[in-house]
């Protein structure tokens, strides 16, 4: 070693260059982060409500037809179409913003950066380069699987995941079906994809698929029922089941500035939302619930011997219930898409939206990446000697209360 | 032990196997009862550590009867031993355990040092206990790391193994060279004097430690969770532990304080102050988990010690550099991270070993494994099977 170079031990030099690395992609992260939400901000302020613009195009697209006097019917069908196509796009989209900032949020709270050179930016392209990977690889069947079973059960885990988007409000006027009921067709819709599960674990031909299998149609088909009943106070509160109903009863404002968010009503609100939120993680099968695919335990689990794009299906679904729950629960909890205070109502209502469910959906991140597992057995006690007890104590209390009020 | 698996010798008429076809091995497990099942866990599964192989008989998802396989990483160390020289077996040791391999190293030399009866000299064996001690905390940081990853959290890995194992391993480079096979202990003394300013590191790694810790306890032991999935989990009473043979940590979780470096202390282990912290709650996965965990405490109260003791001088005894132990036998054995580690050595006066045999406390302490399991489900056998820590290089060897 020369006398110009550090006087450092070269080992400690390692360290301490490694320490200034980070802290400086972390300062530039933030700084990147609140560039990014000033844009957000600025571009939401710009574009305002987005319903308007879909109104101006259907309408626009009617004129344009009856000046031209082309046939009726393709207005029409572009109208109908158009709705499930854009939904698709978000599923997608969601799911790979998910899946980067999943990965991220996992980097940060292990302390290490995670993607990084992908695409430049923080490794944004990595979520491409990984659809890529998953598009060109071969899907392997085992020997001795039961093959339509096999086959089909991605697409019975992913097709329910789609459809519960349909009346799922992102703002106001952006609903594609505005169902009456809403809150029990996302709710029906969703527990089919317990099938699916069921289908791939009976399907693989393995054990440890069909355990996982097995656990994953127990533990959704108990935790549907807290789920659904921490819902009820919400529905009775707000007296309809279609979301856009629930959304806009929490509009508006007590004593002219506290916002009439049903989580801020005394004890039920907070209790539900917290019971909604712990059954919503367990419905996802994700960490601390994640028994299913237990990694450690049942390898995989119904999805061990799935690889390429029927993996991908699994996936997508599995990031499409983590996005519609924490929807769902902006909606009925979170106030929708209503402004936490007055003074803020200049931000479009999507925003509010948007923003509420990232709240959630770092929630979610966070839980995954810091707790362990539960044990199956737990589980179903938890459910079935907790939730489900408070929940039908909720109802009733909350009966009691509107019954108290309608006096 | 209950031998897992019995040689299935081939039948007498039929003579096409030969012996280089080598033995047939066939679990016990024949009787499956209507609604039970068979799994076979491992030898690739992602909680098994290593190349185990354990099959489960199943009642759903209650065990109603697991039978370890080993012998899927057996290398034949203690074969390749005696066509080696003394020193040449040292680097055999690494391999043996090697997530404690300077505890290997230890205890190999300790036998052959019985055997020539050398002396060695103090700073030796200062240096030797500051490693072995360290390296039984980085061993410990793994076991943290892999029990969090076997109960589904993964972060704490990342915390433990990630970060601060690299430190050690970093400690460990500087003074010899290697990160995971350090062949660093020899016959006699130490490869190296530590460089400049090493122990002043090490201090201050030691202080780093500290706070650490506590974030470890927030991450992992104190979390509802993962207490409701450890506690009153595989119990092991402490009789049928001291029947089973078992040591170490597994031994003092279910109660006996043995530990090797305060009932029997070697090199100068009779200089430190330190605790042996035992287990509490019956020997359950929690007592094991707890017990590494305060150990990784203990072990650094007794590096700083030694920081602070550790006298000038010479690092090698007066060893030749090759040696003719005298013929005769003898066992050394010390206080490895896993439990007792022993080295029973018969020499024939020549420079290679006649025979050399490696109480491995892995091997040992696994026999506990298809007891404690029974009547638990498949999440709790990964919880056993972790807190058991061990190392597959050093159960098949």
């Amino acid at each position: 070693m020369t006398d110009d170079q550090s006087t450092l031990n070269p080992y400690l030099q390692k360290l301490a260059d490694k320490e200034i690395r980070r802290i400086q992609s972390w300062r530039r992260a933030a700084l990147w982060l609140l560039g990014l939400s000033a844009l957000g901000i600025l571009v939401a302020i710009l574009v305002g409500e987005l319903g308007r613009y879909l109104t101006l195009a259907a309408e626009g697209l009617r004129n344009l037809v009856v000046a031209h006097h082309w046939p009726g019917w393709i207005p029409e069908t572009l109208i109908l179409i158009t709705p499930p196509v854009l939904l698709l796009g978000v599923m997608l989209g969601s799911t790979a913003v998910l899946v980067w900032w999943e990965r991220k949020v996992a980097a940060h709270t292990q302390i290490r950066l995670g993607p990084m050179e992908t695409g430049g930016w923080h490794g944004w392209a990595q979520v491409v380069a990984d659809g890529i990977k998953l598009f060109l690889k071969e899907v392997i069947e085992p020997d001795g699987i039961d093959k339509w079973v096999f086959r089909w059960a991605p697409f019975v885990v992913f097709v329910p995941a789609y459809l519960c988007f349909a009346p799922l409000p992102f703002g106001e006027g952006l609903v594609a079906v505005d169902l009456d009921i809403g809150l029990f067709f996302v709710m029906a819709v969703s527990g089919l994809s317990t099938v699916g599960i069921l289908m791939a674990g009976w399907g693989s031909a393995n054990k440890y698929s069909i355990l996982g299998g097995l656990r994953g149609a127990a533990q959704i088909v108990s935790y549907e029922i807290p789920r659904f009943l921490s819902c009820v106070p919400v529905v009775m509160w707000a007296g309809t089941l279609a979301l856009t109903g629930i959304a806009s009863a929490q509009t508006g404002y007590v004593w002219g500035w506290f916002p009439r968010w049903f989580i801020f009503y005394p004890v039920i609100g907070q209790v539900c939302f917290a019971i909604y939120l712990i059954t919503t993680i367990a419905e996802t099968n994700r960490v601390p619930f994640d028994v299913p695919e237990a990694e450690s335990e049942l390898v995989s689990g119904f999805h061990t011997e799935y690889g390429g794009l029927m993996f991908a299906f699994f996936y997508l679904g599995e990031y499409t219930y983590v996005f519609v729950g924490s929807l769902l629960g902006t909606t009925l909890f979170l106030g929708g898409g209503s402004p936490l205070f007055p003074f803020l109502s200049f931000l479009p209502s999507w925003f509010w939206f948007l923003g509420k469910t990232s709240i959630l959906i770092f929630v979610f991140l966070l839980a995954r990446w810091t707790l362990p597992r539960l044990r199956v057995d737990r589980i179903m006690d938890l459910c079935w000697k907790v939730f489900l007890e408070w929940t039908f104590i909720l109802v009733v209390v909350m009966g009691f209360v509107i019954l108290w009020r309608m006096r | 032990m209950t031998s897992p698996t019995t040689p299935n010798t081939p039948p007498k008429n039929h003579g096409q196997a030969t012996l280089a076809d080598g033995p047939v091995f066939e679990t016990k497990i024949e009787q499956v009862g209507e609604h039970e099942m068979i799994l076979n866990m491992g030898p690739q599964h992602p909680s098994t550590h290593g190349v185990l192989r354990v099959v489960l008989k199943l009642d759903g998802e209650v065990i109603t009867e697991a039978v370890p396989d080993v012998g899927y990483l057996h290398r034949g160390l203690e074969k390749l031993s005696e066509n080696r020289t003394y020193p040449m077996n040292i680097v055999l040791s690494d391999r043996n355990d090697y997530l404690s391999a300077m505890n290997n190293n230890w205890a190999f030399c300790l036998a052959v040092e019985k055997l020539l009866k050398v002396e060695i000299p103090s700073r030796a064996e200062f240096i030797r206990v500051i490693v072995g001690e360290l390296n039984r905390i980085a061993s410990h940081m793994v076991f943290y790391g892999t029990y969090g990853i076997d109960l589904g959290a993964f972060t704490p890995f990342l915390y433990s193994f990630g970060r601060d194992r690299e430190e050690i391993l970093d400690l460990f480079e500087e003074i010899c060279g290697a990160r995971i096979t350090y062949n660093f202990i020899r016959v006699g003394g130490v490869m190296l004097d530590a460089p400049e300013g090493w122990i002043e590191r090490v201090k201050a790694f030691v202080d780093r430690m500290a706070p650490r810790l506590v974030e470890y306890d927030k991450l992992l032991t104190l979390n509802p969770i993962f207490i409701d999935r450890n506690l009153g989990i595989g119990r092991l009473p402490a009789e049928k532990a001291l029947a089973l043979g078992l040591t170490g940590p597994n031994l003092r979780a279910s109660g006996p304080a043995l530990d090797l470096r305060k009932d029997h202390p070697y090199s100068v282990y009779k200089e430190f102050h330190f605790d042996v912290p035992v287990g509490k709650g019956g020997g359950d996965c929690y007592d094991r988990f707890m017990v590494r965990r305060q150990e990784i405490t203990e072990s650094l109260k007794i590096v700083r010690q030694a920081c602070e003791k550790i006298p000038s001088g010479p690092v090698m005894g007066k060893v030749g550099r090759v040696y003719r132990p005298p013929a005769g036998e003898v066992f050394a054995q010390l206080e490895a991270p896993r439990g007792w580690l022993g080295s029973y050595l018969v020499s024939d006066g020549t420079e290679r070993p006649y025979r050399h045999h490696i109480r491995a406390p892995s091997f040992i302490n696994l026999q506990a494994l298809s007891d404690l399991v029974k009547g638990l489900k498949v999440a709790d056998t990964v919880a056993v099977l972790g807190s058991l820590d061990f190392v597959l290089g050093e159960v098949d060897r």
